[in-house]
């Protein structure tokens, strides 16, 4: 605590006009994201969860369950229970959600605001964000299901379209839960709240195929978005998959997937920037 | 000149009303207070000014930008800290203003630049490297601050910058605002602490209700509500025989202390005289141990222009 004289400098740039405006809300999407994955490296615990999740659930789905599960055509029920684990991974909107109700909570969001930041930005640089966290994840996983005798069925062209549609399903699946979080508002809330996600992925074909639940709950599950993820992964990978029984989504599931994760941008991009540029307090 | 300027700002919240029809006028430079019980608006003129909430009714503007027409012009043009912004926790001091930086547009070395700038001036250098995380409050309060000083706003908005630190903490961050006003920063904050407003500002202005109650300089204000006499007994028995005393004088009703045996009166500048008023004592055969007129202090200008409206609370 010295001298003032250094504080009296520079004003904020002003916003440039058309084609500048676009770069700089760029600038201010990569910033966002660098935020993200800066706060991510200072927290080993989170990498932990990151690098330990995969072989938790390897081990608790596919030898726990697993044994006692019948894949139809009696295929091996790991190499039907991986790519349904990429999904979980695609779909899990906890980490958007929560971020986000943090920063929320504690004003974080309220200082950007407050600032001369794009405000479209903002969200679109979290998303990207959570892509690569994401991409690392979904490679992860990878090796710890080959290590349990999953493989790549179809080659690496029909592996990277896999790859693609997951990382795209979860970019719109990211926006979910940012808005979820803003709604929310309180990290403590949000983390209340993340209970209620669980049975997204569990009343799906992940786990299990849907043929032995009842025809309502069956309906519900073949209609799910994370089963059409997961029934075109299983294909585009040639892994073990059930037979898809009538649910459109499941007779078309890459169409199927892409609808989803279109429907979900439509929705929740302009809901969740909305609530971002003017929340209603 | 008027930095900010604020006519007839109305804002609900459901059945709440938050503001009813504020008005505010700051000249460019000054450290004004906003000062007021909670709930009576405070922090909702502050989010209006900002541009995170908007009014109902009314109009504002800031450096000459209109805040709902024109917010990006504003936030160009200012700085908050306090209550509803804040720092992250989970990136260090120094990261944190770098984010800033570069999201003002500064370029990667001179943000880096900046932020390095700021820690040193504020006193931060060291824990700089650490998360924001292991800091103290009053570290983290003084980040806050330093992080509306990124790019040097010329109008600075702090909301209840030191509620909740201890007094060296305070102390602080009083210093570093009075130095940004003599370097030509408006600053407008909010405080419950009246010596807060007392030490620092130019300007204060009592609100409650959402509405302006009164307004001046700190002097202004006191003068404005009269003089105070005091006057401490031998005997606490004879309080009621001492306000007979002062009675005609008195504008408003007496305070008793009688743990103290002390009575204080308000009365009119210039009303009475000290000689007068101990004659009368007197001469109604009361022993004073201490007789004294002083001008009021902020907490009672306070007390006198919120006691009447005390309405329902706001968080927001």
């Amino acid at each position: 605590m010295t001298s003032v004289t250094e504080t009296v400098s520079t004003p904020a740039r002003p916003e440039p006009a058309g084609l500048g405006r676009l770069r700089w809300a760029l600038a201010d999407g990569l910033t966002a994201a660098g935020r993200v994955l800066t706060k991510l490296r200072h927290d080993p615990t989170a990498i932990g969860l990151t690098l330990g999740a995969p072989v938790v659930m390897v081990l608790i789905f596919g030898y726990i369950f697993g044994s006692a599960i019948q894949v139809p055509g009696g295929a091996n029920y790991r190499a039907f229970l991986v790519p349904g684990l990429f999904v979980t991974i695609a779909a899990n909107i906890l980490p958007a959600m929560i971020a986000m109700a943090r920063d929320s909570g504690r004003g974080v969001v309220d200082r950007f605001r407050s600032m001369p930041v794009s405000r479209t930005a903002v969200p679109f640089g979290q998303a990207a964000a959570t892509s690569v966290y994401g991409l690392i994840s979904f490679v992860l996983m990878a090796a710890c299901g080959r290590a349990v005798g999953w493989r790549i069925e179809r080659g690496a062209v029909l592996a990277v379209a896999a790859l693609g549609l997951l990382m795209a399903f979860q970019f719109a699946a990211t926006w979910v839960g940012m808005w979820l979080g803003l709604v929310l508002g309180k990290e403590e809330t949000a983390g209340q709240a993340s209970i209620l996600v669980f049975p997204v992925t569990m009343l799906s074909n992940i786990f299990v195929p849907t043929a032995g639940m009842p025809a309502w709950l069956r309906a519900i599950a073949d209609w799910n978005p994370v089963s059409a993820l997961a029934a075109a992964t299983r294909h585009l990978l040639g892994n073990p998959t059930t037979p898809p029984g009538g649910a459109w989504p499941l007779e078309h599931p890459i169409v199927a997937s892409l609808a989803w994760a279109a429907v979900l941008l439509a929705v929740f991009v302009p809901l969740c920037t909305r609530r971002y540029a003017r929340p209603p307090h | 000149m008027t930095i900010i300027e604020a006519t007839g700002l109305t804002r609900s919240f459901g059945a709440v009303r938050a503001l009813s029809g504020l008005d505010l006028a700051v000249q460019q430079g000054r450290v004004c207070a906003l000062l007021g019980p909670n709930g009576a608006g405070k922090t909702t003129a502050i989010r209006v000014l900002a541009t995170l909430t908007r009014p109902d009714g009314g109009r504002a503007s800031v450096a000459g930008h209109d805040v709902v027409t024109e917010p990006r012009q504003v936030r160009a043009s200012i700085g908050l800290a306090g209550q509803h912004a804040a720092v992250d926790d989970d990136l260090t001091g120094r990261e944190n203003l770098i984010v800033l930086g570069r999201f003002l547009h500064l370029g990667r070395r001179a943000a880096r630049q900046r932020a390095g700038q700021l820690l040193d001036e504020f006193g931060l250098a060291e824990a700089g490297g650490r998360l924001v995380k292991t800091w103290s409050g009053g570290m983290r309060r003084r980040l806050d601050l330093v992080a509306s000083l990124v790019v040097a706003p010329p109008v600075l908005f702090l909301d209840e910058p030191t509620t909740g630190l201890d007094p060296r903490s305070r102390a602080e961050i009083w210093a570093a605002v009075r130095r940004l006003a003599a370097g030509g920063t408006t600053v407008l904050l909010t405080t419950q602490y009246l010596d807060e407003a007392d030490q620092i500002a130019d300007d204060v202005v009592i609100i409650d209700a959402g509405r302006v109650v009164a307004q001046g300089t700190p002097d202004e204000l006191k003068d404005a509500i009269g003089t105070r006499i005091d006057v401490v007994l031998e005997d606490a028995a004879d309080l009621a025989a001492a306000a007979a005393v002062l009675a005609p004088w008195a504008t408003g009703p007496a305070e008793a202390d009688p743990d103290r045996s002390r009575l204080t009166v308000p009365v009119a500048a210039g009303a009475v005289t000290l000689p007068e008023l101990v004659r009368q004592l007197e001469a109604a055969g009361l022993r004073a141990r201490d007789v004294s007129v002083r001008r009021p202090t902020l907490d009672e200008v306070f007390l006198d222009r919120t006691a009447r409206a005390a309405g329902p609370e706001v968080a927001a």
